[in-house]
């Protein structure tokens, strides 16, 4: 496979071994007000029930923005910011079990992932959430030794200086072990692959000149900003 | 021209046809079809699959005809070369094929009109892109449970240039299970075709080298079981054979009795 960061203008990030080669995945529907907010529309068609499964979207390579890079708006009027807590695999895992998912992880990473706004859940909608220059990653991988225990960290999203929204992982209908577990049960996660955890719903709307910060306890902070050009991709 | 990449005696070749059962690699050895193992034909970018995109497949599954294209990403993992396995998991009741025409994009494509689209396709190869319908739900459906699964997404033999295919293709399609022929369409009857999918799909994300498009699949689908032996063919571009596996080959089987054990001991 060729790497997902064949695209990216910014260096590649240092964290030996542990480069991000991989893919990205973004899970969906994991915070709990997620399906709080759509109340009895869950149980309605086209739903007819909450979901079982772990529910998934893969995030392409052009969607990936390097370290220090900007998210591109390129014609939307706004874009929904999603924090994420990002799990960073360090080890093949197959088919794992929850009690030994962890041991699976390199360390975690900040993550904005920036969709057009959603206006129900039913079908893939790639067109909201693989767009080019949409999903930044933060520089600095945390190696899980030193951030400990992810199921309870506080997020901030901070939207030119004022806090937007909170959420914390504790909110998570999947921890990050259970998510791997779910995971690779059917689709083997790789060295290098990151799995988004899962964002608040209602995330922040933000439009060009809009500065962004994601704060999660422990691992970190990341910075961008919204640009109406190509500026996430080489030219 | 067709072009496959295969792994043989320690490396992984491009190699060509010579005759019916054995291919030439890039270094002059002629080989057995069945004495390598083949990969997809090309280093494989984002893989972009479509849904529904066949009107008598929607009719199939009671869909409506979409509006939109109906459009999702799989991850690397999920592809395979011809003559691999695919496992069928053991609590699975339907699980069935979608033989698909695959379309690879050459070279960057960026906002492109629908007249200029076809100029952006290095080529076509035959994908089978199996799906297990006990795992959809209504929840961004289908969800990668449904369709991003290890080695459930077969690629190949050949990446056939565009230019030996007319365009757009207009090509017969078959899917045979144990030799009994279980599907048949043709590429000319997408309800997106293939000019208008890279149009719409490069307004929003840029279509690099390698990416691939899978159209989708006509009406046709049935149940397949361990043992099956699934043969995707598209007029042209040649037979995608699969082999359907069970638990017990990925280790699984043994697994789940040995947590089931570990359950009954606690």
């Amino acid at each position: 496979m060729s790497s997902p960061f064949a695209l990216w203008a910014g260096p590649r990030l240092e964290v030996a071994p542990f480069r991000l080669s991989g893919t990205v995945y973004a899970t969906l529907l994991n915070h709990r007000r997620s399906l709080a907010t759509l109340g009895d529309a869950v149980a309605a068609a086209p739903y007819k029930g909450a979901p079982k499964g772990v529910v998934l979207a893969v995030k392409p390579r052009q969607a990936l923005v390097a370290p220090g890079g900007d998210v591109q708006i390129d014609g939307a009027e706004v874009l929904e910011v999603g924090a994420a807590l990002g799990v960073v695999i360090g080890t093949t895992a197959c088919a794992v079990a929850e009690a030994d998912a962890l041991a699976h992880v390199a360390g975690f990473i900040v993550a904005c992932d920036c969709t057009l706004p959603r206006a129900g859940h039913f079908r893939p909608q790639t067109r909201a959430m693989a767009r080019d220059a949409s999903c930044v990653l933060a520089a600095a991988v945390l190696p899980r030794s030193e951030v400990g225990d992810t199921d309870a960290l506080a997020m901030r999203v901070i939207i030119d200086g004022a806090l937007a929204q909170s959420s914390s992982t504790s909110e998570h209908l999947r921890t990050a072990a259970r998510l791997i577990a779910d995971v690779s049960d059917f689709m083997t996660l790789m060295p290098g692959d990151v799995l988004l955890t899962g964002s608040a719903p209602d995330g922040p709307r933000v439009g060009a000149g809009a500065q962004i910060a994601i704060e999660i306890d422990r691992v970190g902070r990341l910075e961008t900003r919204v640009v109406a050009g190509r500026a996430g991709l080489r030219a | 021209m067709k072009r496959a990449r295969v792994a043989f005696s320690g490396a992984i070749h491009e190699a060509t046809p010579a005759g019916s059962d054995s291919i030439r690699l890039a270094d002059g050895r002629v080989v057995g079809e069945t004495d390598v193992v083949w990969l997809p034909p090309f280093e494989v970018g984002t893989v972009i699959a479509l849904g529904l995109n066949y009107a008598d497949h929607a009719k199939e599954l009671a869909f409506k005809p979409q509006d939109e294209p109906l459009v999702f990403l799989k991850g690397p993992g999920a592809l395979i070369g011809h003559r691999g396995a695919t496992r069928r998991p053991a609590d699975a009741t339907f699980m069935h094929y979608e033989c698909e025409l695959a379309v690879v994009i050459g070279k960057p494509a960026h906002r492109v009109a629908r007249a200029d689209a076809m100029a952006h396709v290095a080529g076509y190869t035959i994908a089978n892109d199996y799906a297990i319908r006990d795992y959809l739900e209504n929840w961004y459906r289908p969800n990668l449970r449904v369709k991003s699964r290890d080695g459930a997404t077969a690629l190949g033999p050949w990446l056939v240039d565009a230019g030996d295919v007319e365009a757009p293709p207009q090509l017969a399609l078959h899917t045979f299970v144990n030799g009994r022929q279980t599907q048949s369409g043709n590429t000319r009857d997408l309800v997106f075709d293939i000019a208008f999918l890279i149009e719409y799909l490069s307004a929003f994300m840029t279509l690099a080298p390698g990416d691939v498009i899978l159209t989708g699949t006509p009406e046709g689908v049935v149940n397949v079981d361990v043992g099956d032996e699934v043969v995707c063919e598209i007029e042209g571009l040649g037979r995608l054979v699969n082999r359907i596996a069970g638990d017990a080959e990925f280790g699984r089987a043994g697994a789940a009795s040995a947590l089931a054990a570990m359950k009954e001991s606690a």
